[in-house]
């Protein structure tokens, strides 16, 4: 995040609450820059109006992917590259062929899915949290709202906060 | 969205506040090890260095030091691969199957079970290995990797080869699926956190997780697909390891009925196995409020359920040995029941069959002491289940004059204690270092299943 940031911040108790202030504080148009809670909380990224996650569509890619290699791979190993006859099968046996890639399937599923999360995410081991409330782990609701991307001024903002519900309201630099 | 159903009973109890759970659980990794923790971390290390040294002596004078013989070539520690790789199934069947099912039951256990399961199959893991005998070269006889024979590949029409790409992917899978869910929690105890390295273990360990509405947004998407890639992954996994016996032409293994009944035999014991830590966890770690009698029960009646599956699947092994007509099956099984191991069997039937049915009683299954000693019996009774399927069916070998009895030497039994000092030392490290409680999800069912929406109403 760039420095020279300005945030203000409010505090929610309660996830019906914040819910109710997203609709509310949305529907005054204003910006809201993200919410941060301790636990997902349902029907939040709709209010914010977030799109749904395409991320099912990267798993399903990659597990294609998955299958394909390892059809491949056994393909050139048991068919063309060393054939052997064992147990009277053909050399690409396709049956006895199927635990292995749909094991490799779900393995390149689940770790391409993954990968792709941390990735969009910004997770990584040395990535900084953006803090706008320690105690937005533990038990409170935060909404923050970018002072420069709304038209509204701090007082204003603050009396919405209010407003809407929220117990508590800080500003934030960065 | 604060509707429960009137039926239910309430998950947590004890009216807690949100700041309550993180205190709740994040306390005891914050608190200095008690010596209680102390004393069971020695005992699981003691067994660990003394299994360990018969482990060392197999890697160095080779498994003749085991038990086997020409006849029994599998006995220990194939039957201890398979216990452990069962007991490692309930983990993922609560995360996985129980989240696709929407049974919010499951937030209060997942964490542990899941931890449960992979250090059950690190344990399984181990013995395949070493019955390869030179575990430094096994990566030539599992991994399709070009070598100076040619390349001479692996063999992937063999189902041995599918059991190590089963297991291998169950366990990178499982161990994701478990480290996705504690991302959020490590970030909970980060920023609880007052000195400056646990700050940058458990700060490293999140991920930089802060909970922003799109990130939880992606994580439930990536669960739930994890979840779906996980619930056939978990019923595959068993599946496969049956197929190490039933694609054989051995008497008594040769069965179509292996994978569902190993499956069943596998939920069996991962819940029995869960119950144990989760009893002595909940005990411990004072969590009555979080894991309540109501949970025991539920488990229990898993337990009920898929015992009296595996009761089914041996009953229907009896009787197609007899309907199939054929000689060498029907012995199979006679000598099974009667023949010189009949008390394995017996111990087998007892344990598996006839303990859980006591689960009908509400009384017991609400019961925490009868739940403690049921759920070891049952998993004595696993043990011997593969004892028996593994010994019984190759000690009468097709030659009468090959007929043999296998007899442990002091290394199986040390390597079998080296693998319980592994587990119990990986357990208690988890239950030390680790959340043992998925605080965001118990979290996100407080408000609409705790004590306090109860009294409200």
């Amino acid at each position: 995040m760039e420095s020279g940031k300005n945030f203000i911040v409010g505090i929610f108790d309660d996830e019906s609450v914040l819910l109710s202030a997203v609709k509310k504080i949305r529907g005054s148009d204003v910006k809201i820059h993200e919410c941060y809670t301790p636990y997902p909380v349902h029907g939040l990224d709709d209010e914010l109006g977030y799109k749904r996650s395409r991320i099912s569509i990267a798993a399903f890619m990659f597990g294609i992917t998955g299958t394909c290699l390892a059809f491949l791979m056994m393909i050139y190993m048991m068919g063309i590259d060393w054939p052997m006859i064992i147990g009277g099968k053909d050399h690409i046996a396709i049956p006895s062929f199927i635990p292995v890639v749909f094991e490799v399937t779900v393995l390149l599923s689940a770790l391409g899915m993954v990968a792709t999360f941390f990735v969009i995410s910004n997770l990584k081991p040395y990535a900084k949290p953006v803090t706008f409330d320690i105690r937005s782990t533990d038990d409170k609701h935060v909404m923050a709202i970018d002072l420069a991307k709304n038209k509204k001024s701090t007082n204003e903002l603050s009396s919405l906060l209010k407003d809407s519900g929220a117990v508590e309201i800080n500003e934030k630099k960065f | 969205m604060e509707v429960t159903s009137p039926v239910r009973e309430v998950l947590v109890t004890g009216n807690k506040t949100y700041h309550d759970v993180s205190h709740d659980i994040c306390r005891h990794v914050e608190a200095k090890p008690n010596p209680k923790w102390m004393a069971a971390m020695a005992l699981s290390l003691g067994a660990l260095f003394t299994g360990g040294y018969a482990l060392a002596i197999t890697l160095w004078d080779g498994i003749g030091m085991w038990g086997l013989n020409k006849t029994i070539g599998w006995a220990w520690d194939i039957t201890n691969f398979v216990w452990w790789v069962g007991i490692g199934h309930a983990g993922t069947l609560i995360s996985a199957v129980l989240l696709l099912f929407r049974q919010k039951w499951r937030t209060s256990i997942n964490r542990a079970a899941e931890a449960m399961t992979i250090f059950a199959v690190i344990c399984a893991l181990l013995f395949p290995l070493i019955h390869t005998g030179r575990p430094w070269l096994s990566f030539y006889w599992f991994v399709p990797i070009p070598n100076t024979w040619g390349s001479l590949w692996v063999n992937f029409h063999s189902p041995l080869l599918w059991d190590f790409f089963a297991i291998s992917t169950y366990f990178t899978v499982s161990l994701v699926f478990w480290f996705i869910g504690l991302i959020p929690d490590f970030a909970t105890i980060r920023d609880r956190a007052t000195n400056k390295i646990s700050k940058a273990i458990y700060g490293a360990l999140s991920f930089g997780w802060d909970g922003a509405a799109k990130t939880w947004q992606r994580y439930e998407t990536v669960s739930l697909v994890l979840a779906g890639l996980a619930t056939p992954l978990v019923l595959s996994v068993h599946t496969i390891v049956s197929m190490d016996f039933a694609t054989s032409v051995i008497p008594g293994w040769h069965t179509t009925i292996f994978p569902p009944y190993f499956v069943a035999g596998a939920i069996f014991s991962g819940f029995a196995m869960v119950l144990t830590l989760m009893l002595v966890t909940r005990k411990v770690y004072n969590l009555e409020d979080y894991i309540t009698i109501n949970h025991i029960e539920l488990m229990n009646i898993i337990i009920m359920i898929t015992g009296s599956i595996v009761g089914v699947a041996y009953i229907t092994e009896l009787f197609m040995a007899w309907y199939s007509g054929v000689q060498y099956e029907q012995y199979a099984f006679l000598n099974r029941a009667t023949g010189p191991y009949w008390w394995a069997y017996w111990a087998m039937m007892t344990c598996n069959v006839i303990s859980p049915q006591l689960f009908w009683f509400k009384k017991i299954r609400t019961s925490l002491w009868a739940t403690f000693i049921l759920s070891i019996v049952v998993n004595i009774g696993m043990w011997f289940e593969r004892f028996v399927i593994i010994v019984t069916s190759l000690h009468r070998d097709y030659l009468p004059s090959s007929w043999a009895m296998f007899s442990p030497t002091i290394y199986d039994m040390g390597i079998y204690l080296f693998s319980f000092g592994l587990f119990f030392t990986l357990f208690f490290s988890f239950a030390k270092f680790f959340p043992v409680i998925n605080m965001a999800e118990i979290k996100s069912v407080l408000k609409s299943s705790s004590g306090e929406i109860e009294n409200k109403k």
